[in-house]
């Protein structure tokens, strides 16, 4: 990828969006496969395929205030 | 016998074009339609779609109409080698597509409904756009293949979905050039995404092509239109007809942001009964990569795409909601024709007798 910043989009009721040169890593430090340039990170807590968000805040209701 | 014709004068007129296509007429409109698309020689098909016009109950339901909508568009698609490439702009072709589909935007938009118009700013859009899909609460295709679908009703459900999904995010694309700044920049977000970001082995299309093989299916397209009612045409037909048309441009973006926004949970759950019935990871991977895949995309498209384009451009608000509503309506008479015919005991998927 470039040498673009990496930007973190909140989006309201909804997850962080990720864009750019960024490794996300699990607790023990190991690299989290990423294949989208693009990715959605949970805000919520709900999501079945953690860190990514799955869509699932939409049924829990889940709102961020914003 | 080959599909590819090397020239019209090598193509004697009026024989059969059924040998040439993987599917049939249904109808005199139809018929006229592919005769000459294949061959060339002009027919009487803007005449007869007229009258088949004037005449029809419900031209969402029309398998003739339907179907000959769903050719001419193939025709700038290039969906099927038979259809001469120098027909695609053959006036008298336009206008019989003209003709239909005057008559189908405007049922479409007597028989949707679309919501009050909120402010034109992106928030206010995202917002009401995720409102409306998330409104919906008919009964759920997805919830049934998660949980009670048997083998031969989720391979009904696979050929259901080869019309579109083997040729997944095209109609879209229409709209990229007639689009600019914010809401241009969103859509090839997206785009760039369904066609699998640089790797061909990670298009969506051709993950689909993957599930459909994996579950014994035929993954050449068109294999499978003779099996389908005229709704699972009319649904592409919705997005081929907003994707083609620049004056329709709000309503393939609405139209979009619907579809993205009503994914990504029922992908989960046909993932989940594809598994159940044991259908292995090859035919799993396509719905499973729509789960992450349209979590992202759903916010790009209601914000960035849908909601920057009202912004910038707040004439066209109406036609975004109109799309997104009739996504919503097209093809959850879709999911309803196959429900309905599985309660009844039934294939949702067109007999013998019928073709």
């Amino acid at each position: 990828m470039n040498d673009e910043p990496v930007t973190i989009t909140a989006y309201p009721d909804g997850p962080l969006l990720v864009r750019g040169n960024v490794e996300i890593r699990t607790s023990e430090g190991e690299e989290i496969a990423r294949t989208r340039r693009t990715v959605a990170l949970c805000r919520c807590g709900l999501s079945t395929i953690k860190p990514y968000c799955d869509g699932t805040h939409k049924a829990s209701g889940f709102r961020t205030d914003d | 016998m080959s599909v590819t014709l090397a020239s019209p004068l090598t193509t004697p007129a009026g024989r059969d074009v059924a040998a040439d296509l993987p599917f049939r007429a249904r109808g005199p409109v139809s018929a006229a339609v592919l005769e000459q698309l294949v061959d060339g020689v002009p027919t009487a098909h803007t005449v007869l779609a007229d009258a088949a016009v004037a005449a029809s109950a419900d031209i969402e339901r029309d398998d003739d109409l339907q179907l000959a909508l769903f050719a001419l568009y193939a025709s700038s698609y290039g969906a099927f080698a038979a259809f001469r490439a120098d027909l695609e702009w053959d006036p008298g072709l336009i206008a019989t597509r003209r003709v239909i589909e005057t008559a189908f935007e405007r049922s479409l938009r007597r028989s949707v409904e679309v919501p009050e118009q909120p402010a034109p700013t992106a928030d206010a859009v995202a917002r009401a756009l995720f409102a409306m899909t998330g409104a919906d609460t008919g009964p759920s295709l997805s919830r049934h293949l998660a949980r009670k679908a048997t083998l031969d009703q989720a391979h009904e459900f696979l050929v259901q979905r080869t019309i579109y999904t083997l040729r997944e995010a095209d109609p879209h694309s229409w709209a990229i050039p007639r689009l600019t700044g914010r809401p241009k920049a969103a859509l090839v977000e997206i785009q760039s995404d369904e066609y699998g970001g640089g790797r061909p082995d990670r298009v969506h299309a051709a993950l689909f092509a993957r599930a459909i093989r994996g579950s014994g299916l035929d993954d050449a397209y068109g294999a499978y239109v003779d099996a389908v009612p005229a709704v699972t045409l009319a649904s592409l037909n919705t997005m081929s007809m907003f994707g083609l048309n620049r004056r329709l441009l709000g309503a393939i973006v609405g139209h979009l942001a619907a579809f993205e926004m009503t994914s990504s949970i029922p992908n989960r759950l046909y993932a989940e009964g594809l598994r159940r019935l044991g259908f292995g990871d090859d035919v799993c991977e396509y719905f499973d990569e729509h789960v992450e895949a349209d979590a992202v995309h759903e916010q790009i498209a209601g914000r960035d795409l849908a909601g920057a384009l009202a912004e910038d451009r707040p004439d066209l608000l109406g036609d975004i909601l109109f799309g997104a509503a009739a996504c919503l309506d097209v093809d959850a008479r879709v999911g309803q024709h196959m429900l309905d015919a599985w309660s009844r005991g039934e294939s949702s998927l067109r007999g013998a007798d019928e073709r």
